[in-house]
């Protein structure tokens, strides 16, 4: 698909923001309005020009996401039990299983979802917040990438949660074989949605502010 | 409609970075991208609400034939045990798991068939010209919230990690449901690449005049 040069509506040499100019946009549907509207006219979105208690949100939500992380770390996700033995099994200690399968491609993707993508989007959203909170002007481009990722990603880590439903419900096979869900996986499932919450109330436009506001 | 507001209506402001832009009746088949963050404002498909009617249609269809038939059985040392996508959800009924057999039955067949049948309802009119359905506005705007908390293609990945955990100690048969559930994956993401909200947000403001 080619790219279309939109211009800008400002001055050539610099971009303008809608708050710049007095306006506020919808952040639904893009529609702009006169500076203290309070819901868009064409989706009836409530609308915030920038919200300034997105970073308060965004900790909390943070910090919510990382307590819940820890239980999902320490407690069984899976609780199986043949015709031989109980077992229960952590993350870890499924990852580890599939490795002894050896399904290493199957091992990594779960490793990658519930092990990788929870800590980075903890770290990256911490750097997000410590760099808006800071006023840092540097890489904009590279933390709004950053932005996105954690956006686009995060849902990803659910795949553990369904893992463990489908064999849940897949093995029950009176005594040869079953498994059960352990509470790690509410823990998971609890800790992911946070994160995801967290990712949701950063606004994003707080990384592109700083060039706008001087700082003398 | 006054000259002010004609000017704010010419003007669309990125969502990712607020910078402000002058729309413009984009040509056939580009796209125009944010000049600062690089965010797509508007692409342009003149057959897109058509398209996204027919997949979206075609993956509601989709979805109630993944919900009903059977989608995995497995089957070791004569013992059988065959499973519904709503067995997968109810494996977490019991005990304090009982919220997320509520979450994971939204995420992965409630949130779906809502977007659905939200995209349905807001754009169908649109199609053969008529005036939106009143609320349709609201019921884009759901379907576009919504996106992120529909998880059916994680689920179908999900789906594929058990499989070959299970796949070494039973013999597993794939039911109808799978492929069907596979081929709503395919198909949303297919209609939610169709989907430029600028243009749908303009096709439903010129609808309603």
């Amino acid at each position: 698909m080619q790219v279309f040069d939109l211009g800008s509506s400002g001055p050539s040499q610099g971009l303008t923001t809608a708050r710049a100019a007095g306006l506020v946009a919808c952040r639904t549907c893009g529609q702009v309005h006169h500076k203290g509207a309070e819901r868009c006219k064409r989706c009836q979105s409530p609308l915030i020009s920038r919200d300034h208690q997105s970073l308060q949100k965004v900790w909390a939500w943070l910090i919510a996401g990382i307590i819940a992380y820890i239980p999902a770390n320490t407690y069984p996700m899976l609780l199986t039990s043949t015709l031989l033995e109980r077992s229960e099994s952590t993350i870890i200690g499924g990852v580890v299983d599939l490795m002894h399968y050896g399904a290493y491609g199957i091992a990594f993707v779960v490793f990658f979802a519930s092990v990788v993508i929870p800590v980075g989007k903890f770290l990256a959203i911490m750097y997000l917040a410590v760099s808006v909170q800071r006023a840092s002007q540097a890489n904009q481009h590279g933390r709004h990438k950053a932005y996105d990722l954690v956006e686009f990603i995060g849902r990803w880590s659910m795949i553990d949660v369904f893992v463990v439903a489908i064999l849940s419900a897949l093995v029950q096979l009176d005594t040869i074989a079953t498994i059960n869900p352990g509470i790690a996986a509410v823990s998971f499932a609890l800790s992911v949605i946070f994160t995801m919450l967290a990712a949701q109330a950063f606004d994003p436009r707080l990384i592109w502010d700083v060039d706008r506001t001087p700082h003398d | 409609m006054t000259d002010a507001q004609q000017y704010l209506d010419d003007l669309v402001a990125c969502p990712q970075c607020d910078t402000l832009h002058a729309a413009q009746d984009l040509p056939e088949g580009m796209r125009a991208c944010c000049q600062r963050c690089g965010h797509v404002l508007m692409s342009t498909q003149r057959t897109a609400v058509a398209r996204i009617i027919a997949l979206a249609l075609t993956a509601f269809v989709l979805m109630i034939a993944a919900v009903t038939f059977p989608f995995l059985s497995l089957n070791a040392g004569g013992v059988q045990n065959a499973t519904s996508v709503i067995d997968a959800v109810l494996a977490f009924k019991d005990g304090l798991a009982f919220p997320l057999a509520v979450a994971t039955a939204f995420f992965i067949v409630v949130l779906p068939l809502m977007r659905l049948s939200a995209l349905i309802y807001a754009l169908g009119p649109l199609v053969t010209e008529r005036k939106p359905h009143p609320g349709a506005r609201f019921a884009f705007g759901l379907a576009e919230r919504l996106r992120p908390w529909s998880m059916a293609e994680i689920f179908i990945v999900g789906v594929t990690v058990a499989l070959i955990k299970v796949a070494g100690m039973a013999a597993v048969t794939i039911g109808p449901a799978f492929w069907a559930f596979a081929g709503v994956v395919v198909i949303t993401i297919l209609k939610d690449q169709l989907i430029c909200r600028y243009s749908i947000w303009e096709a439903l403001d010129q609808a309603k005049a």
